[in-house]
């Protein structure tokens, strides 16, 4: 079973790279939603350092949301996708190793270059420390609650609008609990725990029960 | 008596019972909603609370109060018909949660108007980021979600079955509501929302509170039932029972003794004497 697991997930991480342009759009994506934002409520330096946290977890967000599309939309058209349902494996566990390589794909260089954007918002070390914690325990969240999303939506037209409309009301929590850590450990860095320990809450509910939620929706739009 | 509850499971069953319900409830509905109107008027105290109590405006509670509750319990209910379809897979259990979310819909958009109009003389503005005030505006998000998702697949038993799989993904976001009055850290968020209990409210606004919700719980009967008989129709039009029953309605009012197969494209005023028999033999097949 486990040799499964890294067989489909090495498999996603290098159809990804054959294609790298995919994985780099996302990226970028994420820089310039996150460089936009100063041009435009301006550049006052202690405002950006309020606004800061909040905008790079928001656009965290809205990046992870448009790589989801692809999460099952290829292996959807070339038939890969019903050659797994039919496999005597556990779907959930297929299901799981896509959404890991979905997320060292588009989650993980987020966390990596979220430094590089806090600096553009000029937050201190620590808060950057924090910032990259929890955008490492929350991206991972968004990317198992996208796959539910992307499997109900899977082949609709505008699909892509429609998976937004879906899934960005229940990544409200990760929202605020992630973004909430950053902007406190600001004033007092010792007052993130409970935020820590929430985003990790989430990260163990959506492990357990996000995979088999979204081989429920897999069936349903495979059938 | 015994009622073999499994025989309303079938449309065919379920629909007449539907229709004769309806006005039973509308009716019950609209002569509670009164009653609450009419006493929370002019039956309640001037104020409410005790030290800087709310004055006239506060009355408002009398809608806000029960279609915030309704919003949640009706989540709850289709969330509950979702859960049963999937379970037993019977078809009216899906259209029966499909016809309640509008209501819910609606019940959540009037929570959400009344608690800023409430919101500007009490807390002097119109919207504030408080827990509940945010997780009610989810709750809609949540019900335009299950009703974009059901209209964009085409195919209704998919449709039926994803947006009911989603309905039950969303009640996670239930008991956040319900509990976000208690906020997890009071020193880091300002709850607006202040805990309360039935028991220390003063018995002519409970009375008037409790009336109008029972008022809106009925009325949502009536409009989910109203809603799941049109349902009903459109998803059964092609079945033999709905051309008796159209043919048995036409024939009681006086129109054509039944209508013949084709009839409906053919009494269509645009479709012209050039229509060929093959239109006409598909729409009445």
């Amino acid at each position: 079973m486990l040799r499964v697991f890294w067989c489909i997930l090495s498999r996603d991480i290098t159809l990804a790279l054959r294609r790298r342009t995919d994985v780099l759009t996302t990226l970028f994506f994420f820089v310039i939603v996150v460089s936009l934002f100063p041009l435009g409520v301006g550049t006052e330096p202690a405002l950006l350092r309020e606004l800061g946290p909040g905008v790079v977890w928001v656009a965290a967000l809205l990046a992870s949301l448009l790589a989801l599309e692809r999460l099952f939309a290829a292996d959807y058209l070339d038939g890969t996708l019903e050659q797994m349902l039919l496999a005597g494996q556990p779907l959930s566990l297929l299901i799981l190793a896509k959404v890991l390589a979905h997320w060292v794909l588009t989650g993980l260089p987020l966390v990596f270059i979220a430094p590089l954007m806090a600096i553009q918002y000029g937050l201190d070390k620590a808060a950057i420390w924090v910032m990259m914690a929890s955008l490492a325990m929350g991206t991972p969240v968004l990317s198992l609650l996208g796959a539910f999303g992307a499997a109900l939506t899977l082949g609709l037209r505008g699909g892509g609008i429609l998976l937004s409309l879906l899934i960005l009301p229940l990544y409200v929590p990760v929202l605020v609990y992630g973004a909430g850590a950053v902007s406190v450990s600001v004033i007092e860095i010792a007052d993130t725990k409970p935020y820590f320990s929430l985003l990790g809450a989430f990260l163990l509910a959506a492990l357990v029960l996000a995979p088999p939620a979204s081989a429920a929706a897999l069936r349903i739009s495979m059938e | 008596m015994k009622i073999n509850w499994f025989r309303y499971a079938a449309p065919a069953a379920f629909y007449p019972v539907a229709g004769r319900l309806v006005p039973v409830f509308g009716h019950a509905a609209l002569a509670l909603m009164l009653f609450a109107l009419y006493w929370g008027f002019f039956e309640t105290p001037e104020r409410l609370g005790g030290s800087n109590p709310q004055k006239e405006y506060y009355r408002i509670i009398f809608i806000h109060v029960p279609a915030a509750w309704l919003s949640m319990w009706l989540y709850l209910v289709l969330a509950g018909w979702s859960a049963v379809g999937l379970v037993f897979n019977t078809r009216l259990s899906f259209m029966m949660a499909n016809a309640i979310v509008p209501t819910g819909a609606v019940f959540t958009f009037i929570a959400l108007w009344t608690g800023a109009f409430w919101g500007r003389p009490s807390w002097g503005t119109y919207w504030d980021w408080d827990p509940r005030l945010t997780s009610e505006l989810i709750l809609f998000f949540l019900y335009l979600g299950l009703m974009a998702l059901h209209s964009a697949i085409d195919d209704s038993r998919r449709a039926d079955r994803a947006a009911a799989l989603l309905a039950i993904v969303g009640l996670v976001m239930l008991p956040v509501i319900f509990w976000s009055v208690n906020c997890p850290d009071p020193s880091n968020c300002a709850a607006l929302h202040q805990r309360s209990s039935l028991s220390s409210i003063e018995g002519n606004i409970l009375t008037a509170m409790l009336a109008m919700t029972l008022g809106f719980w009925l009325y949502s009967f009536a409009t989910a039932f109203a809603r799941l008989r049109s349902i009903i129709l459109t998803r059964e039009a092609d079945s033999a029972w709905v051309r008796d029953m159209l043919a048995r309605e036409g024939a009681r009012e006086g129109l054509q003794p039944a209508l013949p197969e084709g009839a409906i494209s053919s009494a269509k005023p645009d479709a012209g004497p050039d229509a060929s028999p093959e239109t006409q033999g598909r729409a009445g097949a």
